[in-house]
């Protein structure tokens, strides 16, 4: 039942993210371009209410629905990492015109070069899991 | 209106929703870790502990994935009959002008992405490098879009801020400096 229910949150966020062309190359450009509100306004209203609602769970202490009490970390303190992941990522999203979410997604769509994406993808995963201890944190 | 593109005012609020949907689940809303466990699954424990990890842990993750997939096809191949992107004229010009003459006309470039590209070695580097960054960059950045500027900003996260200040440092600097030199003739 609960599987199930991880495969719908899947389904709907595929269809979500299709839809609203979050999976776009091309609305990934024009983000970066600052042509166009849309991705904007999908990052900005799921801002909004994401806020409202993690707001919400934490201050009304809202169990799980199997009933466990919920905590959410915060994340870990640093500056390195975050700038300089994040700035190789923003490489790597402008270029691919795709975020892990939307690189399933396309893969569901049919579009099977992204396939070399994921590839790729995997590989730099990898490459960060063999390199981490030699990195700045 | 179901098979016209959706507005950013019904998608932004949907995806707040799953991710709330997640959190109730005792779970996070997080696509780039799953790149990490199809390493353990291929076998990376072997080259680092940092791969060493029980994957059965993992599965929840795996079928949001899979769902993912579902979605996709069902978003291209059922509620899509017109694929194109409706992207700013402005937006057209400037990808015209690299060499994109799909622009306005589908829904990924078909430049990079249709299968014929695929006969030009320059567009399998590309993609791989694109992905590598991506793989790479989230996992040392430990978040991506879902992750980092949906999860981690909806939780007024400082570390996501500045992960999501990287992001557009990086798109920034390949929209504008890098897709010159990579597109330009």
């Amino acid at each position: 039942m609960k599987n199930l229910a991880y495969i719908f949150i899947g389904t709907f966020l595929g269809i979500v993210l299709y839809k609203s062309e979050a999976a776009s190359w091309f609305r990934i450009y024009e983000m970066f371009q600052f042509d166009s509100f849309h991705m904007y306004g999908i990052i900005g209203s799921a801002l909004a209410l994401g806020v409202v609602l993690v707001l919400w769970i934490k201050k009304s202490k809202v169990k799980s629905f199997s009933g466990e009490p919920i905590s959410i970390p915060d994340k870990e303190k640093s500056f390195a990492r975050y700038i300089v992941g994040g700035t190789l990522f923003g490489l790597g999203w402008a270029l691919a015109g795709a975020c892990p979410g939307p690189i399933y997604i396309l893969v569901g769509a049919g579009y099977w070069s992204i396939i070399i994406v994921l590839i790729g993808a995997i590989l730099g995963a990898f490459t960060y899991g063999v390199l981490r201890n030699k990195l700045p944190h | 209106m179901l098979y016209q593109p959706w507005p950013w005012y019904v998608a932004g609020p949907l995806i707040a929703i799953l991710m709330a949907l997640l959190i109730l689940m005792g779970k996070r809303f997080g696509m780039s870790s799953n790149l990490e466990t199809f390493c353990s699954i291929g076998g990376a424990g072997k080259f680092t502990d940092y791969f060493k990890v029980d994957i059965k842990s993992k599965r929840w993750n795996l079928l949001v994935v899979l769902g993912s997939v579902i979605g996709g096809f069902l978003g291209a191949h059922w509620l899509s009959p017109n694929p194109t992107v409706d992207i700013s004229p402005k937006t057209v010009t400037k990808l015209q002008e690299l060499g994109f003459d799909s622009a306005g006309k589908a829904y990924l470039p078909t430049e990079l992405f249709s299968l014929e590209s695929l006969s030009d070695p320059k567009v399998w580097i590309i993609l791989l490098i694109a992905g590598f960054l991506v793989g790479f960059g989230t996992r040392y950045a430990g978040g991506c879009t879902s992750g980092h500027a949906i999860s981690g900003l909806s939780n007024l996260q400082r570390p996501s801020l500045i992960a999501v200040i990287g992001f557009f440092i990086g798109g920034l600097i390949m929209v504008h400096l890098l897709f010159p030199l990579i597109f330009g003739s």
